[in-house]
């Protein structure tokens, strides 16, 4: 064994490795630190972690939720050309001059729509950036994760695009908050519609994503649907990134089922859909009657990847720019002057949680997450789309009006491809927190961290 | 039986893309000896000629149509192709119509510059180096084409449709005299399959009946003897590098209407084709062929819900075991040569 120091090479490595230490702090020296929790702001600005898929397969959603959270931080500032949603919001506590006289600032990470890259990124924001608090995600499985990591981390996680029960189902955490809608309630929203326009004795064939969101989606969609009369032929899981599904749907027909529930998002969605039409299902004839095919969750960005295909497909949506309410069109235009294209809902999501964050510390008057929790908890508004809405203190889960939506026939343009064709109200999508599809987790006591 | 005949029809077209692909991988490691990870970019990149294509012939001018507003409030702007605007609405939308095979006139002279500069530009500096090396370095510049792409294209996949003659599908079963049975199948995968048959006829029939290609497949076997008698292969082991690029990407030209193409398209494909070119045989063309249409059929009945019913996740895992147990058995692979990944 060498000595340690002894020559210049080993001198220049111990004093990297020295320096690695001390300059990288970790949550747990922070907890030795003075302050009342994690990332307690001392200075004049405050910093808000972004953590979105700026890679893979959902990186286009990932794309316009940081547009829109750009776009947020420029009203919590007041330096943006109008101060969008702000203005129609109900709770008036936000005066577009930071937040609690505090500049707000922001950092960004990319989760790759990988659990582990998300948590990573978050997790480097925290410790080395300083975020107060963690918002974004497009996938169930990085929300329920990074979720997890700001529960044990101390900051607040405003989950971003996450449709899955389990969010606030069985991995609710006291210190999360998702303002998103659930497949729960796209069952509930989309089922009565389509009893209405295909008949209460259908036979449905599932294709679902392999993971935590596909899991639960099918179980809403099938629960729901067979509440209406529906009969579920056949449940197979499709692997997520398949690329070509056709030897999944090519046994449809065979099958005997005249319904497809496509329960893909994303590239995955495209792809299937795509392959769907072309092996003719669309034009296919199941005991007299028409095929038809389902999109539980759907997206204008993907939408637009399907191209001609989406034509007279219904499916779910959490808010669509063509919404006619005050909130929503202030948004659309605020976005729309800034980038040239109307906000997704992914974008509008992103940028309501942002402000909803913003609006809680406001309300609760710090910065300390268990008195952002509190504000949050059974906190109604309105003004922000969607029309009344309720954080509910029992789970964390927004409860607003949702939209069904259908494949636009003749669209004007490639952002107008769906067309809205119910806005279910709020009763109906509503479920108690301890919902069979929702049971088995427990919010826990608040985390302020150090 | 219908559903038997759906599937080996669908192995047969998943296997088309497979084999192309592999084709292309088993010609470039047969002559230079490269492994090479940017090949499933190469596919990628021959699918965005289609999209580039695609979108160069639907540039539009801009007429303001005062009768309808967009989702400003504004009057609303619609978009007139300039091919229209030229050419008439009939043959100029034929030309967008069929743009995806006219893609392949723009793919191949770029597929074969893509293929020159990565050979004279990167590739030529690995040819000593380890495999290992040359794994790295490859998927590196698959990366590096996956961004560029990202860059310009966005994340998202992008529709580009076959020409209008060839959508929708038609009951194969009818054909064969399976009537009353139902085998639905799409008319572009047909057209793949035949497009992919005659791709691999025209390269066996290049290597096996030109002196060109007798010239190559004398530098596979001994690359110093044909060296000694005056003949430049290394410049034809270039050509074939460039020839190998085309294939990938006039495969992926064909591929867009089959699904939609995105900047990551060419990974799936990449893993998937390297097993094929493992369990066909290391530089054997013949066993990319055969292990490609196998390994398609293969996983095609792997996803009938039959089969997974009986064996959860068979249909995600069938290729690897298959690529197991043959390495296990024949280490050289079904056709390869014997030595090849014994040692």
């Amino acid at each position: 064994m060498g000595k340690p120091f002894t020559s210049r090479r080993g001198l220049l490595k111990g004093s990297a490795a020295a320096g690695v230490a001390l300059a990288a702090p970790t949550i747990f020296t922070r907890r030795a630190s003075a302050a009342d929790f994690t990332n307690e702001p001392t200075g004049s600005t405050v910093t808000f972690g972004f953590n979105v898929p700026q890679s893979g397969v959902y990186a286009d959603e990932g794309a316009d939720q940081l547009r829109a959270y750009e776009l947020a931080v420029e009203h919590l500032n007041g330096t943006g050309a109008d101060n969008g949603m702000l203005e129609t919001f109900s709770s008036k506590a936000l005066t577009s001059q930071g937040v609690l006289g505090k500049k707000v600032e922001f950092v960004t990470g990319d989760t790759q729509t990988k659990s582990d890259a998300a948590r990573a990124s978050a997790r480097s924001m925290i410790e080395k950036d300083g975020a107060l608090m963690i918002t974004g995600g497009s996938s169930s499985g990085v929300a329920v994760a990074v979720q997890a990591l700001c529960q044990e981390a101390g900051v607040v996680f405003m989950a971003g695009l996450t449709h899955a029960n389990d969010t606030t189902g069985k991995d609710r955490r006291r210190n999360g908050f998702r303002h998103f809608f659930n497949s729960y309630m796209s069952g509930a929203a989309l089922a009565p519609v389509l009893a209405n326009a295909y008949g209460n004795d259908r036979r449905a064939y599932y294709l679902t994503a392999d993971y935590n969101w596909g899991y639960t989606t099918e179980q809403a969609i099938s629960e729901a649907t067979e509440g209406v009369g529906w009969e579920t032929v056949n449940k197979v899981l499709t692997p997520l990134g398949a690329g070509d599904f056709s030897s999944y749907i090519a046994p449809v027909l065979q099958s005997g089922a005249d319904t497809l529930v496509l329960v893909h998002y994303g590239g995955d969605m495209v792809n299937s859909l795509t392959n769907a039409v072309q092996f003719g299902l669309r034009d296919a004839q199941v005991d007299g009657r028409d095929f038809q095919i389902v999109v539980p969750l759907y997206s204008r960005l993907m939408a637009r990847g399907a191209g001609e295909n989406v034509k007279g497909i219904f499916g779910s949506t959490n808010w669509h720019w063509s919404l006619t309410d005050e909130g929503s069109q202030a948004f659309s235009r605020s976005f729309g002057t800034k980038y040239g294209f109307p906000p997704s809902q992914a974008a509008h999501t992103a940028y309501c949680q942002t402000i909803l964050y913003a609006d809680a510390v406001e309300r609760a008057g710090t910065f300390n997450p268990c008195g952002v929790v509190e504000a949050l908890e059974d906190f109604e508004f309105d003004g922000l789309g969607n029309g009344r809405t309720l954080y509910r203190g029992d789970d964390h889960q927004c409860f607003k009006d949702v939209l069904v939506v259908r494949g636009k026939e003749n669209p004007d343009s490639e952002f107008d491809l769906l067309e809205i064709v119910e806005v279910t109200p709020v009763d109906q999508v509503t479920y108690p927190h301890d919902h069979p599809q929702f049971a088995g987790g427990d919010l826990g006591a608040c985390n302020p961290g150090s | 039986m219908d559903a038997i005949i759906l599937q080996v029809l669908n192995g047969l077209d998943k296997g088309s893309a497979y084999t192309l692909i592999a084709l292309g991988l088993t010609l470039i490691f047969g002559t230079l000896g490269v492994v090479n990870f940017a090949h499933g970019a190469l596919f990628m990149l021959g699918a965005f000629c289609a999209v580039t294509l695609n979108r160069l012939l639907t540039l539009s001018m801009e007429v303001v149509d005062e009768t309808r507003t967009d989702f400003l409030g504004n009057p609303l702007v619609v978009n007139v192709p300039y091919v229209e605007e030229w050419f008439g609405t009939q043959f100029g939308g034929a030309i967008i119509d069929w743009s995806v095979p006219l893609a392949l006139l723009l793919a191949i002279p770029v597929m074969a510059l893509v293929g020159l500069a990565m050979e004279r530009g990167l590739i030529k500096h690995f040819y000593k180096r380890p495999h290992a090396e040359q794994i790295l370095v490859t998927f590196g510049l698959a990366i590096v084409l996956q961004q560029i792409v990202k860059y310009f294209y966005g994340a998202n996949p992008i529709a580009t449709p076959a020409p209008d003659a060839f959508q929708g599908s038609f009951d194969f079963g009818v054909l064969i005299g399976f009537e009353p049975f139902t085998i639905i199948y799409p008319y572009w995968r047909l057209v793949y399959f035949c497009f992919a048959a005659v791709v691999i006829t025209g390269v066996f029939a290049f290597l096996r009946y030109t002196t060109f290609g007798m010239v190559v497949r004398a530098g596979m076997v001994d690359r110093e003897t044909v060296g000694l008698l005056g003949i430049n292969i290394g410049r034809r082991f270039t050509f074939m590098f460039a020839l190998a690029a085309i294939v990938a990407g006039v495969a992926g030209v064909m591929y867009t209407p089959i699904v939609a193409p995105n900047y990551n398209m060419g990974m799936n494909f990449l893993v998937l084709s390297f097993v094929v070119v493992v369990v066909g045989g290391m530089g054997s063309l013949p066993g990319a062929v055969a292990a490609g249409f196998l390994l398609g059929i293969l996983e095609s009945f792997a996803s009938m819900s039959a089969v997974i019913d009986l064996i959860p996740g068979i249909n995600q895992v069938i290729i690897y075991l298959v690529a197991i147990i043959v390495l296990l058995v024949r280490p050289r692979g079904l056709l390869g040569k014997k030595g090849v990944m014994e040692d």
